[in-house]
């Protein structure tokens, strides 16, 4: 099937890219290549919610700027010393990656259940708007959170600690990131097919439908949301690493659209399309910005050409072309 | 805190709020009627500020700053609607939300290079430069008093537009059955350029008036967006009745919350932290308000098509 094959060759080039980028001296293409990583991993999250659960989130960005700040605001308490948090429990910083990044996750998690409780009542149109007043409400939060650098930002002492695993060195997060967002995309290819994708994707074609079978679908909607949302917040403990620094541009809401352009892009309810999108994007910003500095000025008109000509998505016309169904 | 003090502060609440509902007026029509999710309407008001400014800037009249502003601003909404966004009416809100979203991006850079990276000053009419005493002890400046007046002004025009003309007749049968419309043979294409034409009037009046208040930047557009979406959602979409309460409703609820949580919390708390928590609270109220009123009603309080 050609889909494998392409499939392998991205593989080949997953792997090879950071020693063929260390032997060319081009370092930096290490880089750039672990923030598509992450930000593929945003875009899986939000086309899980968007793409197979029909629930369009303008807010995707508030659960990957709070996976961002637990792991900045967990490191800061560890390089200093003081605890977090004494009362009920003391919560003391901590910079090791086992325990750092799946609160993150918990974290993200959590505000999800919260948010996605209230959005969920609503639907369509109200469902995009108010997503988008949460991530609003969160950024704004983080704006007046002083203690953590405010609007300024907070940066990290150092990345997370991971057991054997040396992650200032960029080729080892590299494949860490690399290998997170496979068995990502490996546990949403099983989840898709199992009974609660398939409620999920029924519920996006026809919700009363599923409701008139006997299905709680605001239950099965609210857990793909936090699924949705945990995931995200992944994302965002990763690229605090990347970058080791947060600041509530993390949650901008600029950047909820770009994940949702990403998904776009790449093919709405796909499994690769994010990954693609993700890729897309990335090379197209940069590429624009290496030809003028107003290259918002060209990406803004594409990407409403692609709205309107392309609605498929990269991804899903290429599968489609090559006669696949993911 | 004294009396006139909360006088005063409702009084900028009710500015802000008619603020509010001149920009969420336009916004709500071309969702209600054309079921467009327009993010572009920022960019309206921030194209109005912009052409105000640099007309008012050559000329020193600010008045003649509004009237090119408005038209031209109406001229551009209709331009893209004829171009682009008549297009995507017949699409999902996810299409709507990207293309217009791009546009936004578009629209940032365009005046980022026209007229600079620099925030613009635009001052109000001289002749509204003064202060009115309002109560006794308590003058209020005339220019956001007139603020309340022009709110006041176009609620009524709204009214008598979309309730006792043709036009409005049109409207209002086209949001409730497009077909049966264009079969009585009435033009709904160039209908529908006119009602974006007056949504992006809208848009640019509020962005003018919000000029001498507030700086005319690029993005300034998007804060307002996204408030005027969560007057749109509270007021209930597509229905300017309820943009007009829901406006004045998020008016009142940021200013009083800006102004008076501050004196709350300092009556328990140190005042270091007091300010911190109130600051947020304050900038997080409009959002908790939204969702308190969402969860008593998912469709907003006046939704227009119950």
């Amino acid at each position: 099937m050609p889909s494998r094959i392409a499939l392998a060759f991205v593989s080949i080039i997953a792997i090879g890219l950071p020693f063929a980028a260390a032997a060319g001296g081009e370092d930096y293409l290490i880089g750039i290549a672990t923030r598509l990583m992450i930000f593929a991993l945003a875009g899986i999250s939000l086309n899980l919610i968007v793409g197979y659960g029909g629930m369009v989130s303008f807010g995707h960005a508030a659960f990957f700027g709070i996976g961002a700040y637990v792991v900045a605001i967990m490191s800061q308490h560890a390089l200093y010393g003081d605890p977090l948090l004494l009362w009920p429990v003391e919560i003391s910083g901590s910079e090791s990656a086992l325990v750092v990044w799946p609160l993150a996750m918990a974290v993200a998690a959590l505000f999800a259940l919260v948010i996605g409780a209230i959005c969920l009542r609503t639907g369509g149109l109200s469902f995009i708007m108010i997503t988008l007043a949460f991530a609003q409400m969160i950024y704004f939060f983080f704006t007046s959170l002083s203690e953590y650098g405010g609007e300024d930002g907070l940066s990290l002492f150092q990345r997370s600690s991971a057991g054997p695993l040396d992650l200032a060195d960029d080729t080892q997060f590299y494949f860490l990131t690399l290998a997170l967002v496979i068995l990502v995309l490996f546990l949403q290819s099983r989840l898709v097919v199992s009974r609660f994708g398939r409620v999920l994707q029924g519920i996006r074609d026809n919700e009363s439908r599923m409701q008139a079978l006997g299905y709680p679908t605001y239950r099965y909607k609210l857990t793909a949301f936090v699924i949705s949302g945990s995931l995200a917040g992944l994302a965002g403990a990763l690229i605090a690493n990347q970058t080791e620094f947060v600041s509530p541009s993390f949650l901008d809401w600029h950047r909820s659209g770009e994940f949702l352009v990403i998904v776009i892009l790449g093919g709405l309810g796909t499994l690769f399309g994010p990954v693609v999108g993700a890729g897309a994007y990335l090379l197209l910003e940069e590429f624009l910005s290496q030809v003028t500095e107003h290259w918002m000025l060209i990406l803004g008109p594409i990407l409403v050409l692609i709205v309107l000509f392309a609605k498929q998505g990269l991804w899903g016309s290429l599968s489609r072309r090559m006669g696949s169904h993911d | 805190m004294s009396p006139l003090l909360i006088i005063e502060q409702l009084l900028n609440g009710l500015q802000l709020g008619f603020m509010l509902f001149v920009m969420a007026a336009g916004l709500t029509l071309v969702l209600g009627i054309m079921n467009l999710v327009n993010l572009a309407h920022g960019s309206l008001y921030m194209i109005g500020a912009f052409v105000a400014a640099s007309v008012a800037g050559a000329s020193g009249s600010f008045v003649l700053g509004l009237l090119v502003a408005l038209p031209v601003t109406a001229l551009v909404g209709m331009a893209l609607e004829m171009t682009v966004l008549r297009r995507l009416y017949e699409r999902d809100h996810l299409d709507q939300v990207l293309a217009t979203f791009g546009m936004i991006l578009f629209f940032n850079e365009l005046t980022k290079i026209i007229w600079g990276p620099r925030a613009l000053f635009l001052d109000g009419p001289r002749w509204l430069a003064h202060s009115i005493e309002v109560l006794p002890d308590l003058s209020y400046p005339a220019y956001r008093l007139a603020i309340i007046v022009i709110g006041l002004v176009i609620a009524a025009g709204l009214y008598v537009l979309i309730s006792k003309t043709r036009l409005g007749m049109l409207i209002r049968a086209g949001a409730s059955d497009r077909e049966m419309v264009a079969a009585l043979g009435v033009n709904i294409k160039s209908l529908y350029t006119w009602i974006f034409g007056i949504g992006a009037l809208l848009a640019a009046l509020a962005g003018v008036l919000a000029g001498p208040i507030y700086a005319v930047e690029v993005g300034m557009g998007e804060d307002i967006l996204i408030i005027t979406f969560v007057v749109v959602i509270v007021g209930g979409i597509g229905s300017v009745r309820g943009a007009l309460i829901g406006g004045l409703l998020i008016g009142l609820v940021d200013t009083t919350c800006r102004a008076f949580l501050p004196f709350i919390f300092r009556t328990f708390l140190p005042p270091s932290s007091a300010d911190g928590i109130s600051a947020s609270l304050a900038s997080m109220s409009i959002y908790i308000f939204m969702a308190i009123i969402l969860t008593w009603r998912p469709k907003g309080l006046f939704p227009a098509h119950a």
